[in-house]
C-alpha cells in the first residue's frame, strides 16, 4: 500500500491516473447535484422560519465547506511539497488555488443573497463573513505571488509557503460562530450529536456536498494534468502523453 | 574571529540601526505618511471632533498599517540588491537569528516610532488622553506582530516581480485580525470600559508571530536565495 | 403554479434564482477554464517538442 504512495509522487503516474479519473468523478458529480437539485428544491418542504428562501442553503453550504476544504488541500499539498522536495505537490496547489477561489466567492455571493431577505443586508462585517473574505484574499495572493516570480519553481516555492501560513485562517472560520457573537447561524450538522435539521432537508444538503466534492475532484484532475505538463515539458514521457 | 550568537546578534541590530540613521529622511518618511494618512480621514469626511472621536481608533490602526506595511519593503531589498544577503546567510551565525536581529532592529525604527508618534496623531483625532496608555500599548504589540508578519512577506516577495504591491497584498489579509483587535481596544479605552480582552488577544497574537514567524521568515529567505 | 409554488419561491424568487444561477454559472467557468488550462498546456508541450526537433 505505502508503494502507491510513492506511486503519486510520480508525475507520469499522476497524470495518467488524473486523465482516467476525472469521467468517473464527474459522473458522479452530475448524479449527486442532480438528485440534491431535485429532492432540494421540489421535493424538501419549506422552513417553517424562512419559507421557500432557505433553499439556498442547498448552494450556499456545500460551496462554504468547500472553499474551506479546498484550501486545506492545497495547503497540505504545500506543505507536502515544501517538507518532502515533491513537485507533484506543487502542481496539485497551482490546480486547487482558482477552484478554491471561486468557491470563495461563491460563497459570499450566495450567502450575501441568502442576507438579504433573512437579515435584511446584502453585507455584515460579523466574524465568519469577514474571516471568509480574508480567506479569499489569502487565495489571491497565493495566486499572484506563484505568478510573480522569474523562476516558475521559486514562484511555487513562495506560494507554497504563504498557503501554509494561511492554514491559521480555516479554523478561524470555522470556529468563528462559535468563538464570537456572529450574526451567522452555528453549526447545524458538523458538531456533536445528531444534526438539528430533519432528514427530507438534510439528505439532498448531504448530497449536494458530495456532488461539489466529486466536481472539484474531477476540476482539480483536470488541472493537475495542465499543471504537470507544464512543469514537466523536459521529461521524455510527455512525448507520449501529448500525442493526438 | 570567533563571534558568540548574542554578539553576532547585537552587531546586526546596531548594524541595522546605524544604516537606518544614516539616512534620516527614509527614517522619518512613514511616520510623515502615517501622520498624512491620518489627516485624509478628517479631509474626506469632514466631521466634527466629537464625531471624528468614534471614528478615531480605525483610522489610527489603518493608518499605522499602511505606513508599516511600506516600510517592509525595505527590510531584506537593500541587502538582497548588493548581495549582503548572501554573505550574512553563508557567515555561519545561523540565517533565523540574522533574520530576528534585522526584523527587532526594523521594529525598532518603523513600529516604535509609530508608537511614540501616536499621542500626537491621537490628539488631532480627539482621542481623550485617558486613552493613550492602552492605544500605545495596542499599537506595540500590533506593529511587533506586523513586523513579523512582513518579515514572512518580505522574505517571499524579494525577488519578486513588483514587490512592494505583492508584499501588501499578502500582509495586509494576515493583519486583519489585528486591526480588529487593536481599534477594538483603543475604541474601549476611549469609551472608558475595560479593554482587557482584546488586549490580550493582541499579546496572543503577538507571542504567536515572535515564536513561530522568524522560522516561517527564515524558510521564505531560503526559498529566495536559492 | 401556486403563488407560493416553484418558480416563485414563496416570494423569494429574486434571490434564489439569481443564487442557484450563479452556482451553475461557477461550476460551468470551473469546466471551462480546466479544460481550455489543460488544452493549453499540451499546445504548448508539442510546440516545444517540435522545436526540438521531436515529432509528437
Amino acid at each position: 500500500m505505502w508503494t502507491w504512495f510513492y506511486k503519486l509522487a510520480s508525475p507520469p503516474y499522476v497524470y495518467g491516473v488524473a486523465a482516467a479519473l476525472v469521467p468517473w468523478f464527474l459522473g458522479g458529480a452530475a448524479l449527486a447535484l442532480m438528485y440534491g437539485l431535485i429532492a432540494g428544491l421540489a421535493i424538501a418542504p419549506p422552513d417553517y422560519q424562512q419559507g421557500e428562501a432557505y433553499r439556498m442553503i442547498y448552494v450556499h453550504v456545500p460551496s462554504a465547506v468547500l472553499s474551506l476544504t479546498v484550501y486545506t488541500v492545497m495547503a497540505a499539498a504545500s506543505a507536502v511539497a515544501l517538507i518532502w522536495r515533491i513537485k507533484v505537490g506543487h502542481a496539485v496547489a497551482a490546480a486547487a488555488a482558482p477552484v478554491g477561489a471561486s468557491f470563495t466567492i461563491l460563497a459570499l455571493v450566495t450567502g450575501s443573497l441568502w442576507g438579504r431577505p433573512m437579515w435584511g443586508t446584502y453585507w455584515a462585517w460579523d466574524p465568519r463573513l469577514t474571516s471568509e473574505l480574508i480567506l479569499l484574499f489569502l487565495y489571491v495572493g497565493v495566486m499572484s505571488l506563484r505568478s510573480a516570480f522569474e523562476e516558475p519553481s521559486r514562484g511555487d516555492r513562495a506560494a507554497a509557503l504563504l498557503a501554509t501560513v494561511g492554514i491559521v485562517n480555516v479554523p478561524i472560520v470555522h470556529f468563528s460562530v462559535v468563538w464570537w457573537n456572529s450574526l451567522h447561524q452555528g453549526a447545524t450538522i458538523v458538531k456533536l450529536g445528531t444534526p438539528s435539521m430533519p432528514g427530507s432537508m438534510l439528505w439532498p444538503l448531504l448530497s449536494m456536498w458530495l456532488g461539489f466534492m466529486l466536481f472539484f475532484a474531477a476540476v482539480l484532475c483536470l488541472r493537475l494534468q495542465g499543471e504537470v505538463l507544464n512543469r514537466e515539458r523536459q521529461s521524455t514521457w510527455v512525448r507520449e502523453a501529448v500525442k493526438s | 574571529m570567533n563571534v558568540g550568537a548574542l554578539a553576532a546578534f547585537n552587531l546586526i541590530v546596531r548594524r541595522e540601526l546605524c544604516l537606518s540613521f544614516r539616512r534620516p529622511d527614509q527614517l522619518l518618511q512613514p511616520l510623515v505618511f502615517f501622520l498624512i494618512v491620518t489627516t485624509l480621514f478628517p479631509l474626506g469626511l469632514s466631521l466634527q471632533l466629537s464625531l471624528l472621536r468614534d471614528m478615531s481608533p480605525g483610522v489610527l490602526w489603518v493608518a499605522a498599517l499602511l505606513s508599516s506595511v511600506l516600510s517592509l519593503d525595505a527590510l531584506f531589498k537593500s541587502d538582497a540588491d548588493d548581495g549582503t544577503l548572501e554573505q550574512l546567510a553563508l557567515c555561519g551565525q545561523g540565517l533565523t537569528l540574522i533574520v530576528v536581529a534585522k526584523t527587532l532592529a526594523h521594529w525598532l525604527v518603523s513600529g516604535a516610532a509609530l508608537v511614540v508618534f501616536s499621542p500626537l496623531v491621537g490628539t488631532a483625532l480627539g482621542i481623550p488622553p485617558s486613552a493613550f496608555g492602552t492605544m500605545m500599548l495596542s499599537l506595540g504589540l500590533g506593529t511587533l506582530t506586523l513586523s513579523w508578519l512582513g518579515a514572512i512577506g518580505a522574505g517571499l516577495t524579494v525577488g519578486a516581480r513588483r514587490g512592494n504591491v505583492l508584499l501588501s497584498l499578502i500582509v495586509l489579509p494576515l493583519a486583519m485580525p489585528l486591526l480588529i483587535f487593536g481599534a477594538g481596544a483603543t475604541d474601549r479605552a476611549i469609551s472608558g470600559t475595560d479593554a482587557v480582552g482584546p488586549l490580550y488577544f493582541l499579546a496572543a497574537l503577538c507571542v504567536f508571530a515572535c515564536t513561530l514567524a522568524p522560522f516561517a521568515a527564515t524558510a521564505a529567505l531560503r526559498i529566495t536565495l536559492e | 403554479m401556486t403563488s407560493n409554488g416553484f418558480w416563485s419561491m414563496g416570494g423569494y424568487a429574486r434571490y434564489v434564482w439569481p443564487c442557484f444561477g450563479f452556482a451553475l454559472a461557477v461550476l460551468a467557468w470551473n469546466l471551462w477554464s480546466a479544460r481550455r488550462h489543460l488544452c493549453a498546456a499540451r499546445l504548448r508541450a508539442r510546440r516545444e517538442l517540435q522545436m526540438a526537433g521531436i515529432d509528437p
